[in-house]
């Protein structure tokens, strides 16, 4: 984790020698002015926008290497990754390097960790500059050693000449050095002489986290850190009418009641002292509740109907040539679905001498901070913030909102570290939920087995409403002077919101996609691994074997046949050859297979899944038995973290497919628990899985955190539709929902 | 003020006799391995070994453990020395956010002292009351037959552990 006090300056001050390289710096400038009437080619990643190379890598002239990454380890292994991946490039050793993660004092801005971005952002931008750094490295020793650069070699930290003459990189470093904008391209190592890159290297997070280190936001205790609680309102625009909160500050190791419009909060010298007020306080509280919630059970009409949509087509291929004959239709949806952290939400704030400081486990230190400071009216300069690991969140949870809310009560005891962890129902309660969707879809075969004419139509909110402006904060759309949640916006496509993965990866004559974005959002919703990736790729896998068993055809041969993109193919295929799928096989009886495909995005890492499930015909109970994976995520950094990732999605999705749902009646939330919002346990693991990959060396990096998600959805929807010959298109594919389909 | 036993040592602790252990554990005695999740039993965070059995620490007050021993993942081992069960969860990677695996490490910790060879069956029973949400079940149940094989090889115990027996 990152040390409470670092400053990028004095990290500066401690770097090496004054030796100035104008002529280096002059050699870069000229490589990269663009030709004349071409845009100005951009270096890779999040070079693009923080092209100083100072900003990635800092070498000390002890040799010490520091390399900076602005986004946040959220249990995905990237710090290590990252680590591989400099370490590979500057020719040093793993062990020789740290990484500093997302702060606002010290780190680039990379906007939030979220989309799979961070290898392809980050992790491209790091290989680029350790490979430019190394390429000044080689040319200053070329200078001092009076030899040619081609003909010098690094190794270990050091350039070394072929007479044995070496010079360490802590040596050649100058001051400046490394601020110099980074060139376009670099060049990189080949790949097959890749020594760190590649290698299960293991994590370098997990020896503090199995030995009770400190390891999350939660651990932190600063001197004379006080504890806070919340009061939540009870309901969504609750107003707090009365609230005594003078018995309250009498309570045993009280500091304070902070209490600002409908935001109450309460502090004190120890955490359980925090805990017992926090439930006085809450019986002290009066609201006026005003919610009215959609229905539960009729999330179909509500989001079809009832909510005004705004309608984008967002895909049209037309060939009037060709057209099918046998046609279904089918609809599918999913309920608001909770990210489901296992650590509530937690933040320490300090405000000292007019700066505050956060400690945060947010995926955006630096939108975070502009919320906040927007939230305290003070300019953004004033506030940092700096990420510290917390339990994992798989999107936008409470982490932003319990910094806002860590912020506000530290500005009222000023020079006092506070820690604020939310509760167990306030986690549940008051996340920003993944958004219930609907897919409604139509098809063709026509007289050659092959899709003739496909139509995909999607009902979704937004699927992000992180910061981005104060309104985004609980405590600042709680407080008396309240901002105004902002208005939702639908992300744009390539990467998309409700409408990514709903562009099909198949290729089909004809083709039509509708986004229906409906701006209004009676639940409080933003992104969750995946987004909208999730059910679109459930929906378009789901239907794709309703349509392979139209035409009486294999589902995996059914997907090639509509598949051009080779690397897709051959996913598919590893997949179902590590599966041992055969054409026309016969699962045993209460068993089914399942097989499905995505490519995260229709840009980042492909995922290809086959499953086999087991399913109780007198309870409805299914079980995920066995999955098989295989994944192209481009260069592979760190193959075990890579498994790790896609096991981990199959077990997740599996979660969200057979069991999770919140529940609200009109008016509150009422799956507050893990008793009324139950996930997975150890008795539904599956007996194996098995994750082949397909590495590419030296092709970009391909986000793969949130590939799995759709895959794994479908690949159980289809293997319970084997086992039981009924199509289940609500979910989740609950015990009850199955029971009653076999009973149908 | 009452004496707990926490990892072989005496402790006087100031806290009203209804603290659940967990808030004992992390805020008198400034131990990280015991987590909070829930507050309510539900998801084995806060899992620590009382008198050798598995105990839920958010629901388990201070008046009940006068004259027991406490023991937490800090009391196992430590990154330089790590017990058999620490090893195993490093050796097969068994983490993702990590933030649920102390509570399952102790209750595999109790279970392999009483049972030092578990099946793959009795390991999964023990484990349902653990939640994990980034799906690293697999791992863990390979970390915990690991353990068992680690503990087997003779491999000589940090003396802590052996107050949790």
């Amino acid at each position: 984790m990152n040390a409470p006090v670092l400053d990028r300056r004095q990290l500066l001050q401690g770097s090496g020698a004054l030796i100035v390289s104008f002529s280096l710096t002059d050699a870069f400038a000229q490589d990269q002015a663009p030709p004349a009437g071409a845009p100005a080619p951009k270096p890779p990643g999040s070079l693009a926008t923080s092209p100083y190379l100072d900003s990635w890598i800092r070498i000390d002239a002890d040799g010490g290497i520091t390399v900076f990454t602005g986004k946040a380890e959220l249990g995905q292994g990237f710090k290590t990754a990252f680590q591989q991946i400099a370490a590979e490039e500057l020719d040093v050793p793993f062990a020789s390097l740290k990484v500093v993660t997302a702060d606002t004092k010290l780190t680039a801005n990379e906007g939030y960790t979220a989309g799979s971005h961070s290898t392809q952002d980050s992790g491209a931008a790091i290989q680029h500059a350790a490979a430019q750094a190394r390429a000044l490295l080689v040319a200053e020793a070329a200078r001092r050693l009076d030899a040619s650069p081609e003909n010098l070699r690094t190794d270990s930290g050091a350039v070394i000449a072929p007479d044995g003459r070496r010079l360490t990189y802590g040596e050649l470093v100058a001051n400046d050095m490394l601020h110099v904008q980074a060139k376009p391209s670099s060049k990189l190592k080949d790949p097959a002489t890749f020594k760190v890159m590649g290698q299960p290297i293991p994590r370098v997070d997990i020896p503090a986290k199995v030995t009770g280190g400190l390891a999350y936001v939660q651990d932190l205790r600063l001197p004379d850190m006080v504890h806070a609680r919340l009061v939540r309102p009870p309901s969504y625009g609750a107003q707090l009418t009365d609230c005594d909160t003078a018995s309250v500050e009498k309570l045993p190791g009280v500091v304070k009641v902070v209490r600002d419009g409908n935001f109450l909060a309460v502090v004190a010298k120890k955490e359980f002292q925090a805990v017992k007020a926090m439930q006085a306080l809450s019986l002290a509280a009066k609201w006026k509740e005003t919610a009215q919630l959609p229905k539960q059970d009729d999330l179909l009409s509500v989001l079809t109907t009832e909510l005004q949509s705004k309608d984008f087509a967002i895909f049209d291929r037309s060939n009037p040539a060709v057209t099918g004959h046998k046609t279904i239709e089918a609809t599918y949806t999913r309920p608001y679905q909770s990210h489901g952290s296992i650590g509530p939400s937690c933040a320490v704030a300090q405000l000292v001498d007019g700066a505050m400081t956060v400690w945060t486990h947010t995926q955006g230190v630096y939108p975070d901070r502009a919320a906040i400071a927007e939230m305290l009216r003070v300019p953004p300069a004033s506030v940092r913030l700096i990420h510290v690991e917390g339990s994992g969140c798989y999107g936008h949870n409470g982490a932003d909102d319990v910094a806002g809310d860590a912020a506000l009560i530290a500005r009222a005891l000023p020079g006092t570290p506070v820690r604020v962890q939310w509760m167990r129902e306030q986690e549940h309660g008051w996340e920003p939920y993944g958004p219930a969707m609907v897919t409604k879809l139509k098809a063709s075969i026509g007289d050659d087995g092959k899709i003739a004419d496909w139509n995909f139509a999607v009902w979704s909110n937004t699927h992000s409403m992180r910061p981005g402006g104060a309104g985004s904060l609980l405590a600042a759309q709680h407080m008396a002077q309240p901002f105004a949640v902002p208005e939702a916006k639908p992300l744009p496509l390539p990467e998309g919101g409700g409408d990514r993965n709903a562009i099909p990866i198949y290729t089909f004559p004809n083709a039509h996609v509708m986004h229906h974005f409906l701006p209004d959002m009676p639940i409080r919703i933003s992104a969750m691994r995946g987004l909208g990736a999730y059910h679109n790729v459930f929906s378009i896998e789901s239907f794709m074997d309703e349509l392979a068993k139209l035409a009486g055809a294999d589902p995996v041969e059914f997907r090639l046949k509509h598949l051009d993109d080779a690397r897709g193919r051959e996913v598919i295929e590893k997949a179902a050859e590590g599966f041992g799928w055969r054409k026309g096989q016969q699962a045993s009886r209460d068993r089914g297979y399942g097989f499905a495909f995505a490519r995260y995005k229709n840009l980042a890492a492909y995922c290809a899944i086959a499953s086999e499930v087991e399913v109780n015909r007198e309870t409805g109970r299914a079980r995920l038995v066995r999955a098989v994976a295989a994944v192209d995520s481009g260069q592979v950094v760190n193959p075990d973290g890579l498994t790790n990732q896609i096991e981990g999605a199959i077990v997740q999705s599996a979660s969200w497919t057979l069991y999770e749902r919140v529940t609200f009646d009109q008016s509150r939330i009422t799956s507050i628990d893990w008793q009324t919002y139950p996930i997975l346990r150890f008795d539904a693991v599956p007996e194996k899985i098995e994750v082949h990959i397909i590495n590419r060396p030296g092709k970009p990096f391909l986000g793969s955190g949130e590939t799995g998600q759709g895959p794994a959805a479908a690949a159980l929807a289809n293997a319970i539709a084997n086992a039981t010959g009924k199509r289940l298109r609500n979910l989740p594919l609950t015990r009850k929902r199955i029971k009653d389909a076999i009973d149908a | 003020m009452m004496t707990l036993k926490v990892n072989g040592h005496d402790h006087q602790i100031d806290a009203e006799p209804d603290t659940p252990l967990l808030y004992v554990l992390r805020d008198d005695l400034k131990l990280n391995a015991a987590k909070f999740g829930c507050g309510l039993g539900q998801c084995g965070s806060c899992t620590v070994i009382v008198d050798g059995k598995a105990v839920l620490s958010c629901v388990t007050p201070l008046v009940l453990l006068e004259g027991k021993q406490v023991t937490t993942l800090e009391g196992l081992g430590t990154v330089a020395q790590p017990a058999p069960i620490q090893r195993a969860f490093m050796e097969e990677q068994a983490a993702q956010c990590g933030y649920c695996i102390a509570g399952m490490m102790m209750r595999a910790q109790a279970l392999l002292q009483r049972i030092p060879k578990p099946t793959d069956e009795q390991i999964r029973a023990e484990l349902a009351p653990h939640l994990c949400r980034c799906g690293t079940h697999m791992r863990i149940l390979r970390a915990v037959h690991r353990a068992a094989r680690l503990m087997d090889t003779a491999e000589l115990a940090p003396a802590d552990q052996r107050s949790a027996q």
